[in-house]
C-alpha cells in the first residue's frame, strides 16, 4: 500500500524519500484545491499548537507532522477513544511545477492552510491558435 | 473447484473483518450510539472526581459550538462552515476533498454521579474539552429492617 498521497492527480514521480506512514500516527483528513496560481492544502490537525507543528519539504516531498498537545488530567481512564495516537503525519508528493520555496502556512483553530504557488514558468498561459 | 459468481473483493473482505474486530473489542455502545467516525471525533475518560470529554472540532470558532447538558446527556453541536468558495472566474479544481463541512451533533451519555452544576468547557486549537465533576461519593447508608 502506498501511503503517499499526490497533491495533484497528474503523474508526479514518487521518491524513495517518501517513507510510509509509521505506525502510531493519525492520518489527518485534507482538502486540496488547485487554481491557476497554485495549490491550497487544508489539513485538520485538532490539538496541534504552532510549536507542535512540523512541516518539511525535501526535494518534492512534503511532510506534515503535528503533535497533539492535550492536557489530560492525571490518572484518567480512557473509556472511549477515537483519536488514539498523539501524533498526526501525512506525506505528499509535490509535482514539478510547484514552487516549494514559496510555500506559506497558517495554523488556526487546529486547521493548517498551506498555499503552494506554481513556479512562474508553469503558470497557465493562453496559447494563441493561428489560423492558416 | 467452487468459484463464486461474484468473487468477493479482498479489500472489502478486509474492511468487513476490521469492522467486526472493532465491534468485538469495542466498549458496548450506548443506545445513543457514540458511533465511531463522526464529526467531531471524541475521546472520553474518567477520573475519580470527574468525567473528561474531548471533542476534536478543528476549523470551528468557539462561539459556533453549543454544549448542552440535560438529564445526564451531553450534547455537542454546531456548524463547520465550508471554506470560502473560489472567486467567480477562478478556475479551481478539487483534487482531494476529505474534510467535513456542515452541521454536526454528537451526544454522550454521562454516568449517574455527575454534578450538572460543575461543568467547564474550553476550546483550544480546535479541541473542545468539557470537564464534568462527579458528586462526592454518597455515604453508605444503613437500611433498617422493620
Amino acid at each position: 500500500m502506498n501511503d503517499n498521497t499526490q497533491v495533484t492527480q497528474g503523474a508526479a514521480t514518487k521518491t524513495a524519500a517518501a517513507s510510509a506512514v509509521p505506525a502510531g500516527t493519525v492520518m489527518p483528513p485534507v482538502d486540496v484545491v488547485e487554481n491557476a496560481d497554485g495549490i491550497t492544502l487544508r489539513a485538520d490537525l485538532p490539538g496541534v499548537a504552532r510549536e507542535g507543528l512540523n512541516l518539511q519539504i525535501e526535494a518534492d516531498t512534503l511532510i506534515i507532522e503535528g503533535d497533539l498537545g492535550l492536557s489530560v488530567p492525571q490518572g484518567m481512564d480512557a473509556t472511549h477513544v477515537e483519536v488514539s495516537f498523539p501524533r498526526y503525519r501525512r506525506v505528499f508528493t509535490l509535482s514539478k511545477e510547484l514552487d516549494a520555496e514559496k510555500v506559506s502556512a497558517e495554523l488556526r483553530n487546529g486547521v493548517l492552510t498551506l498555499r503552494i504557488p506554481k513556479a512562474a514558468h508553469a503558470q497557465a498561459r493562453r496559447i494563441p491558435v493561428q489560423a492558416g | 473447484m467452487y468459484r463464486a459468481l461474484f468473487p468477493r473483493d479482498a479489500f472489502a473482505e478486509l474492511d468487513r473483518l476490521q469492522r467486526e474486530m472493532q465491534q468485538a473489542f469495542d466498549i458496548s455502545p450506548t443506545i445513543r450510539g457514540l458511533a465511531r467516525g463522526g464529526f467531531p471525533a471524541m475521546n472520553v475518560g474518567n477520573t475519580e472526581s470527574s468525567v473528561e470529554v474531548y471533542a476534536f472540532a478543528p476549523g470551528v470558532e468557539a462561539d459556533a459550538i453549543e454544549v448542552q447538558l440535560e438529564k445526564g446527556v451531553l450534547t455537542i453541536s454546531g456548524e463547520r462552515k465550508p471554506d470560502a468558495p473560489p472567486a467567480p472566474g477562478d478556475k479551481s479544481t478539487v483534487h482531494i476533498d476529505e474534510r467535513f463541512a456542515g452541521r454536526f451533533r454528537r451526544v454522550v451519555t454521562l454516568p449517574d454521579d455527575i454534578d450538572p452544576e460543575a461543568v467547564s468547557a474550553n476550546f483550544r486549537d480546535g479541541v473542545l474539552h468539557v470537564s464534568i465533576k462527579r458528586r462526592e461519593a454518597a455515604r453508605p447508608r444503613r437500611i433498617t429492617i422493620h
